[in-house]
């Protein structure tokens, strides 16, 4: 049970823009096991979804440089012409975007947008209408036959993001990249929508890499967590290990800025500047440093070592600066409490 | 649904009074009448008057109006002035809107066709060459009259390759319907296949806009990610989604038809509706101008109802009980 | 605490229209018969999932809509009305802050122009226009000032007032949207969702400013939002929407620490903890509340068809408020 579905060494993505290459993902290495969740988590800006892009082949091809290594059950995707990739999109990883209403056709029944997946793969697929109720029924859609004659608009948020993730199980896939599932639903479904994805981790086999930018979601879901800023990982750790023992400055910072995370009496740690433009990425170093007012230049200009160093059973931590980081304002009471 | 459609059709009543009621003004705001043109100006004021005075031309407005409208409610549009003197309105029209239906619906056919391939095209080679050739041929279209296209395809195609005939509908009132019919399609399709040459420009525009809008949507990543071909996306997914706005925008198109063919009946010696109404304009004949009006009212309003019965039927979000 | 707005048996109804002469056959009731005071200087959460009707509230309140009946009263005068609202100019007392900074903002509209849209509408508020010396001067010079002020107060560089809102980015057009509310020097402001659409770090320091505004100028929140855990750390008290009608009424503390209504318990029991070793735990927990829910629903609504209204709200202790079923308590 222990193989690696997903394994990423050294993943670099750039874009040209204006006819310049701008690297928006630097030497990303990332892999997931079946029956693990992985969770990518950063703010808007640090590149999870471009990875998730390009592990589906996504990406626009004429405008975009991959490079390193991303092996699906040891068959390397980079590289891959168009046709290949769609012999595998959708029966070896399926996804689930962020948006269930946009997401989906509005001009096309449920059901038929759920036995596309199945046909495109499969043309003679017996039993197709047994097997899109089977899908909806797994995902906690109490009435199949009713929903799979249903137009999109027809059904509410978290019932749009259930057949999503019917869609994407359809084929029964090794990998499930799910790119914000819950960000555009209310509390109680996002916990179903969860609780549901946990339940697929279990029963499929799966491997899942979860993106988000809330740590709730990731506390609650992962059993793996990778930090991402500006297009890299800053640290990489089991998840109670992350939460515990949070390493990072980016890390401890956004673990201080999460207000369900700090008393009500106590100030927000608020990051400031922003993420920087792609091209002013300079990825020898640790970009985030630039975002700390009180540290000096040194400290911010040094140029740090490629591989992320290793600080315990599985936590890798990037660049030096978590060695002696200290918040300036206060001390780093109540966090992680 | 036919619940709202019979709604639809009742609210078109009132909708229709107004229009005639300003069709009528219109036509009483014009400056002369019928009869400054076509009498000896020598003639005996008196008996200008008498004759203005039997075609009750001396009455108030209203009065006209209400004679008028009475009178169009019981079939009876009025006699013509001027164009075919001593016709009743209904049988000139009744004469003239064959061919100019058929002209249309084979130019609404035409445009379309011709409008919607150039647009496929375009979007699945954005920035190449061809999409650029299209966007040029039709921004010089919309720019240009069209009656100068018109005039040159008819010197190109009449005189020059004189493979359709000069003038005339084809239609022999003696002959059977068949044999009308192919004779017709002849005249016609000159006139309708230059019209729709030189009409693509707003449906192409918009259609090709649309077409690229929709490649950027949500709902193809995720049919993308299903592993469906982008050819295949195309043609399931995005195709149906762009046209839907198009769509209801067919039944807009049937009021354009009288419009876009005044010009090009008048330049190809086709003597239908549109050739029809600017003789009489020309000739101040109120009776046939104020009923071409009234049909051309009646038809817009019509588009209008046909085109939400499209739009209705094509898009699951706006179906109607 | 001196009370600033009430509201009374607020009721917003948007009429259902069918049949052959588009009678109105029914209504959706979009706010049922609310009733909320909000006092000066505090923050007040009103919660409830999307379409429960706390955004229709909040328009009502600042007067982008008129209430189907009830009413509203502003440091005692009626202005239930957008006509009554008007005629105190009761927007420079009462304003919002949306969401989506980037619609709200008029792109075509330099920041100077933005903030200063209230002054202009409203005057300059003497107060606290420290920018100016409170002689009498010309009006643009003392508008000039306060927006110079306002931009210093939400951290803006003064060079920003002739750029345009795409030049900004959205924690700093959040601030914007801030500065444009604050310019009246009002007493109360709405906030709908106001950091929903923010990444942490964003978030973190427009809640920090608005908690700075507050002490600075002892202005009062209504603060919407569906995100519990920045309503935990942002307000004194909560009122939980479902339906159009309010379900519960609280402090804070009373509705973290002893929610008594099914319907918040399982608002509550969705909330993701940081706390990785509980997750099994919390997910145990929402399965239960989730069965209680069902089981337990008729103590909590009057069914009406498909449609579920909660009972009237009743008092468990002198600020906790929860709608039961009389007699279950």
């Amino acid at each position: 049970m222990n193989e690696k579905i997903l394994d990423s060494k050294n993943v670099s993505v750039s874009f040209r823009i204006n006819g310049e290459l701008q690297t928006a993902l630097h030497k990303i290495s990332v892999s997931i096991k079946r029956g693990e969740v992985l969770a990518l988590v950063g703010e808007s800006g640090s590149g999870k979804s471009t990875l998730a892009m390009s592990i589906m082949g996504l990406h626009n091809a004429e405008q975009t440089e991959v490079t390193g290594s991303i092996t699906l059950d040891g068959h390397e995707l980079i590289g891959l012409t168009e046709r290949q990739f769609d012999q595998y999109r959708g029966v070896r990883v399926g996804m689930i975007f962020q948006d269930p209403l946009s997401s989906l056709n509005p001009l096309m029944k449920i059901g038929e947008q759920i036995s596309e997946a199945i046909v495109v793969h499969d043309k003679n697929a017996p039993n197709l209408k047994g097997h899109v109720q089977r899908l909806l029924t797994d995902v906690g859609i109490i009435n199949p036959k009713r929903v799979a004659q249903q137009y999109p608009h027809e059904l509410s948020g978290g019932m749009r993001q259930r057949v999503m993730i019917a869609i994407a199980l359809s084929n029964e896939p090794d990998l499930i990249i799910a790119d914000e599932p819950t960000t555009a639903l209310d509390a109680t479904i996002q916990a179903q929508i969860l609780d549901l994805i946990k339940e697929i981790q279990l029963k499929k086999n799966a491997g899942i890499l979860l993106i988000t930018h809330d740590l709730g979601v990731v506390a609650e879901t992962a059993d793996t967590v990778a930090v991402m800023y500006a297009g890299q990982i800053v640290e990489q750790a089991d998840v109670e290990e992350l939460f515990a023992n949070p390493k990072h400055p980016y890390t401890r910072s956004l673990l201080r800025a999460d207000p369900s995370n700090v008393s009500p009496g106590e100030e927000l740690y608020a990051i400031s500047g922003t993420v920087p433009a792609l091209k002013d990425m300079d990825h020898s170093k640790d970009l985030f440093l630039q975002r700390i007012p009180w540290l000096s230049d040194d400290v911010v200009n040094a140029t740090i070592d490629e591989e992320l160093e290793v600080v315990g059973d599985n936590h890798f931590v990037r660049g030096n600066a978590w060695k002696t980081f200290e918040f300036l304002d206060v001390t780093e009471k109540g966090h992680a409490k | 649904m036919w619940q709202t459609i019979l709604r639809r059709i009742l609210i078109m009543i009132p909708q229709i009074i107004l229009v005639s009621i300003l069709i009528f003004m219109l036509a009483q705001l014009m400056p002369g009448d019928p009869f400054y043109g076509n009498l000896n100006p020598n003639s005996d004021p008196a008996t200008i008057e008498r004759l203005r005075h039997a075609a009750g031309l001396d009455l108030p407005w209203y009065q006209q109006y209400f004679k008028w409208i009475g009178n169009v409610l019981h079939g009876d549009l009025g006699t013509s002035y001027v164009v075919n003197k001593g016709w009743t309105v209904t049988r000139i029209i009744g004469q003239r809107i064959w061919p100019t239906l058929s002209m249309g619906i084979i130019a609404t056919i035409l445009t379309y066709f011709l409008a919607i391939t150039q647009a496929l095209v375009s979007a699945r080679n954005e920035n190449k060459w061809i999409d650029r050739t299209f966007i040029v041929w039709n921004t010089m279209t919309s720019a240009v009259p069209s009656f100068v296209f018109y005039f040159i395809m008819m010197v190109l195609f009449v005189y020059i390759i004189p493979v359709f005939p000069s003038s005339g509908t084809g239609i022999d009132d003696t002959q059977s319907f068949f044999v009308n019919f192919f004779s017709n399609l002849r005249y016609a399709f000159l006139p309708a296949l230059t019209i729709a040459l030189f009409s693509t420009n707003s449906i192409y525009q918009y259609l090709r806009s649309n077409l690229l809008d929709q490649q950027a949507q949500d709902y193809v990543r995720t049919a993308r990610a299903k592993g469906v071909q982008i050819k295949d996306v195309f043609r399931k997914h995005i195709l149906r989604n762009a046209f839907l706005p198009i769509a209801s925008q067919i039944g807009y198109s049937i009021t354009g038809v009288l419009g876009g063919a005044m010009f090009a009946e008048t330049v190809f010696g086709y003597p239908g509706i549109g050739a029809l109404f600017v003789q009489a304009l020309s000739g101040r004949d109120y009776t046939v101008i104020t009923a071409v009006m009234l049909l051309q009212g009646i038809l817009a309003l019509l588009g209008g109802l046909l085109s939400d019965i499209i739009s209705a039927w094509v898009d699951p979000r706006i179906r109607v009980k | 605490m001196s009370e600033l707005v009430k509201i009374e048996n607020l009721k917003v109804y948007y009429p259902i229209k069918s049949g052959f002469f588009d009678r109105v056959t029914d209504n959706v009731k979009a706010v049922d018969d609310v009733s909320l005071t909000i006092e000066t200087g505090k923050t007040y959460g009103l919660v409830g999932e999307s379409g429960s009707g706390k955004t229709t509230i909040g328009k009502v309140l600042v007067g982008l809509e008129n209430p189907t009946s009830g009413k509203i009263s502003f440091e005692g005068q009626v202005v239930t009305t957008i006509k009554q609202k008007k005629a105190i100019n009761y927007n420079k007392d009462v304003q919002m802050i949306f969401q989506d900074s980037q619609s709200s903002l008029n792109p075509r509209k330099t920041i100077g122009d933005i903030i200063s849209e209230p002054l202009r509408s409203f005057g300059v508020p003497g107060k606290i226009g420290a920018g100016y010396d409170g002689q009498r001067s010309f009006e643009q010079d003392k508008i000039n000032a306060r927006v110079l002020e306002l931009l210093d107060i939400v951290g803006l560089p003064a060079r920003t007032v002739t750029q345009y809102p795409f030049q900004f980015s959205g924690g700093q057009r959040q601030r914007i949207g801030v500065a444009r509310a604050l310019a009246t020097n009002p007493k109360l402001i709405v906030a709908d969702e106001p950091v929903s659409a923010l990444d942490l770090s964003v978030q973190a320091q427009v809640l920090n400013f608005m908690k700075k505004i507050q002490r600075d100028y002892n202005i009062s929140f209504l603060f919407i939002s569906h995100d519990l855990g920045v309503v935990r750390y942002m307000t004194d008290n909560i009122a939980i929407m479902h339906n159009g009608r309010f379900v519960e009424i609280g402090t804070t503390e009373d509705i973290f620490d002893n929610a008594k209504h099914i319907f918040t318990k399982r608002l509550l029991s969705a909330i993701p903890s940081l706390d990785v070793k509980k997750r099994e735990e919390n997910r145990a927990e929402r399965k239960r509340v989730e069965r209680e829910f069902v089981q337990y629903k008729n103590d909590y609504y009057q069914q009406i068809g498909s449609y579920m209204r909660a009972y009237d709200l009743e008092s468990i202790s002198e600020t906790h408020f929860v709608a039961i079923k009389k007699g279950e308590n």
